[in-house]
């Protein structure tokens, strides 16, 4: 069994490695995050038994990382970062600022960091880095059933949280009729449309 | 407005930089000269050179049809003798670059950066170190004639191997060894890069 070169680890992965740690990092905190979870891997990875998944073997890192940057923040809680951006802030942003790049979308990923943390931490397993369902129960160190009612759930947090402001921006506010059971979260298919 | 889980799979949360890292225990760059693409590595930041491969120019992915490496299988090989802790450093090669530029310019005849021999066999090494010793600048030898100073003057065979795998191309100078005929035989380099170089010492003289 031979381990690939690091450096093709990070030219393969350290784009989905960034974009989680900035899902589930504390605000503001994205980059130490990703750059965390470099620093253990590129010290873990000699000891690593077995190549086959070493995606996930990162983003594992990550997420652990990520919930250490929190925990780190609750012992020493910083009470003006502490409050939660209100619901309609990320809104007027994105509708103010329109230099954003085609590829930031701000009103999505306030509302995502407004989710509770397990929905948060399912949403961008499953969807931020395209996780399937089982292995994102092993990175949450639950079941494939849990993780399909956290993302779930998630999905409709967001789109409640998402829908007056999208009234704003486009008309198209009405989503295709396919997509409105997963609204339910009693029906934990329809978000699985991958 | 695109649907939600597209959103969240197409749209970035935040700006996101690559990761950067301490000295890796193998740094490497790649180097394009007038004679080809050379994948350099050595030991950390400052540490002996222990690679300098030619690679395909073009190619990406898993080796290419002539034997060439690819950046992916050049790297894939070192790890096999380091470990697989390896990264890209560019500024740590400037000085090996300078050199090397500096040689294939013909303003330079010489190499001062430290070099080691790990990727070689305990043969290998025997034949590119007489090799280093006994075949200077601007001169030839012929297979044989180095099988036989490393006291196995059958081995010209072995010897053409032993110089083939040459892990520290133009550093350690296979491209002098010729066939008895004064052919140029092979070159991991291909022919026209080993014409080159040895069209380039002679000039010099």
């Amino acid at each position: 069994m031979t381990l690939p070169p690091f450096q093709l680890l990070v030219d393969a992965h350290w784009h989905d490695v960034a974009r989680l740690a900035a899902a589930l990092a504390p605000p503001g905190e994205a980059q130490d995050v990703s750059q965390q979870a470099w620093t253990q891997a590129y010290a873990a990875y000699p000891r690593l038994r077995g190549a086959d998944n070493l995606r996930s073997w990162l983003l594992t890192i990550t997420h652990r990382a990520a919930m250490d940057a929190h925990r780190a923040r609750a012992i020493r809680p910083d009470p003006v970062t502490e409050l939660p951006e209100p619901a309609l802030a990320p809104a007027t942003s994105a509708a103010a600022d329109s230099s954003a790049s085609a590829d930031s979308d701000p009103a999505l990923w306030a509302a995502v960091a407004a989710l509770p943390v397990r929905q948060r931490e399912a949403v961008a397993l499953r969807y931020v880095c395209d996780l399937d369902h089982a292995t994102v129960a092993a990175v949450l160190a639950t079941t494939p059933g849990a993780t399909r009612r956290l993302v779930s759930d998630g999905l409709a947090t967001l789109r409640r949280a998402l829908a007056p402001t999208s009234t704003d921006l486009a008309p198209s506010t009405a989503h295709s009729p396919a997509h409105s059971p997963a609204d339910s979260p009693a029906d934990p298919p329809a978000e699985d449309r991958s | 407005m695109t649907d939600l889980t597209a959103r969240l799979r197409s749209t970035l949360p935040a700006a996101v930089v690559p990761p950067t890292f301490p000295t890796p225990e193998i740094g490497y760059a790649v180097h394009d000269t007038s004679v080809g693409r050379l994948l350099l590595a050595r030991r950390g930041d400052d540490g002996p050179v222990i690679a300098s491969l030619y690679l395909h120019e073009a190619a990406t992915g898993q080796g290419t049809a002539d034997g060439h490496d690819t950046e992916e299988t050049a790297l894939t090989r070192i790890a096999r003798t380091t470990g697989p802790r390896i990264l890209r450093r560019a500024a740590a090669f400037d000085k090996v670059r300078r050199e090397l530029d500096s040689y294939l310019a013909g303003a330079r005849h010489d190499f001062t950066v430290p070099l080691e021999l790990s990727l070689a066999t305990a043969y290998q090494r025997v034949v590119l170190q007489t090799l280093g010793r006994r075949v200077p600048y601007g001169a030839r030898a012929s297979y044989g004639e180095l099988a036989a100073w490393t006291d196995r003057p059958k081995a010209a065979r072995a010897v053409g191997t032993a110089l083939g795998a040459n892990p520290l191309c133009i550093l350690l100078p296979c491209h002098r060894v010729v066939g008895a005929s004064g052919a140029l035989t092979g070159y991991a380099g291909g022919l026209a890069a080993k014409q080159a170089l040895l069209a380039l010492e002679s000039r010099a003289n």
